[in-house]
């Protein structure tokens, strides 16, 4: 049960980032050409496996206790923004991530954006679609090497699920040849930040000392408490912005 | 130094986020459980609760000013 709690975070999650990734590799790979734009994702590609590579291993080597505090504390801060964000965007407290705007706002971009070529590359499209896909990706490659708070080969798994994640949608971004809009995209943010804090808080206590009641399975209980108290406060986030506040 | 800043930056938007207060809440949480559950004491219960509260909290601070005047 772990490891398919494990596998479906880590997927959701680069699912997510991949799709607002691929918004900014099409803009510019359909504007500028798509030699310089398609060498960047490949640079930016095995940037990040090089850095699961090196540091997943190397985590393995720490005390099992302390990596469990440190990674459980990390899955907790960047759960907690990925649920705090789109609990606010679901009450309406902020604008829903528009992939149509953005696309439209990155091709005008790029089309102003005068012509440098170094090292036989259009530099523009390399650069920005690098370090579109760095910035978006670094955060899975976070939580993929985070797994290995695990100890079960579990670096391995959420490595397969990002890539899964990344195949699913180059393949529909190839498909669709425009940006990925209609992905429910804050409803997948909202079940990777429940399913990060859930992570972070199971391995968080486990490394501060704690026993978990029934071991592997609390997780689904700490998941169930923390889904139903974040759909309460979406509910109720979303009637208090339809009552005037006290000035 | 303004490159150095610029990467202190990227680290702090990248594992801080919007509201300080939530991570610093994380981290006081985690020691306290730790004491308690060093003193041989059930505190599997706290670093949930904590959270729950933490969530609440930030997302009180995000809203109080978005809310529209009478």
């Amino acid at each position: 049960m772990t490891v398919a709690f494990l596998f479906l975070a880590a997927f959701l999650a680069s699912a997510v980032e991949m799709v607002e990734a691929l918004t900014i590799v099409l803009a510019v790979g359909i504007t500028r050409g798509w030699r310089s734009t398609l060498i960047g994702v490949g640079a930016a590609a095995l940037t990040l496996a090089v850095i699961v590579a090196a540091l997943g291993p190397a985590l393995t080597l720490v005390p099992i206790d302390a990596l469990r505090l440190v990674v459980g504390g990390l899955l907790l801060a960047f759960g907690l923004q990925w649920l705090r964000k789109a609990i606010l965007r679901a009450a309406g407290y902020v604008p829903l991530h528009d992939e149509a705007g953005i696309y439209e706002r990155e091709r005008a971009d790029a089309e102003q954006a005068g012509h440098v070529h170094r090292a036989g590359l259009d530099w523009y499209s390399f650069t920005l679609s690098f370090k579109g896909v760095l910035l978006e990706g670094l955060e899975v490659a976070f939580i993929v090497i985070t797994f290995a708070a695990d100890r079960g080969g579990s670096v391995a798994i959420s490595a397969s699920a990002a890539a899964a994640a990344l195949l699913v949608v180059a393949v529909t971004g190839v498909l669709v040849r425009g940006p990925l809009s209609r992905v429910p995209e804050n409803l997948l943010k909202f079940c990777v930040g429940l399913l990060l804090i859930t992570f972070g808080t199971f391995w968080g206590a486990e490394g501060a000392g704690v026993s978990w009641p029934g071991e592997d399975a609390a997780l689904p209980v700490i998941l169930g408490v923390y889904g139903v108290v974040s759909f309460g406060l979406v509910q109720l986030l979303r009637r208090e912005r339809l009552v005037p506040a006290k000035t | 130094m303004s490159r150095l800043a610029a990467f202190g930056r990227f680290w702090w938007d990248f594992v801080v986020g919007d509201d300080w207060v939530v991570a610093f809440g994380l981290v006081v949480a985690l020691a306290l459980t730790g004491l308690v559950a060093h003193d041989d004491v059930d505190a599997w219960w706290l670093l949930p609760l904590a959270v729950v509260g933490l969530l609440v909290f930030s997302l009180r601070r995000a809203t109080t000013d978005r809310r529209a005047p009478r």
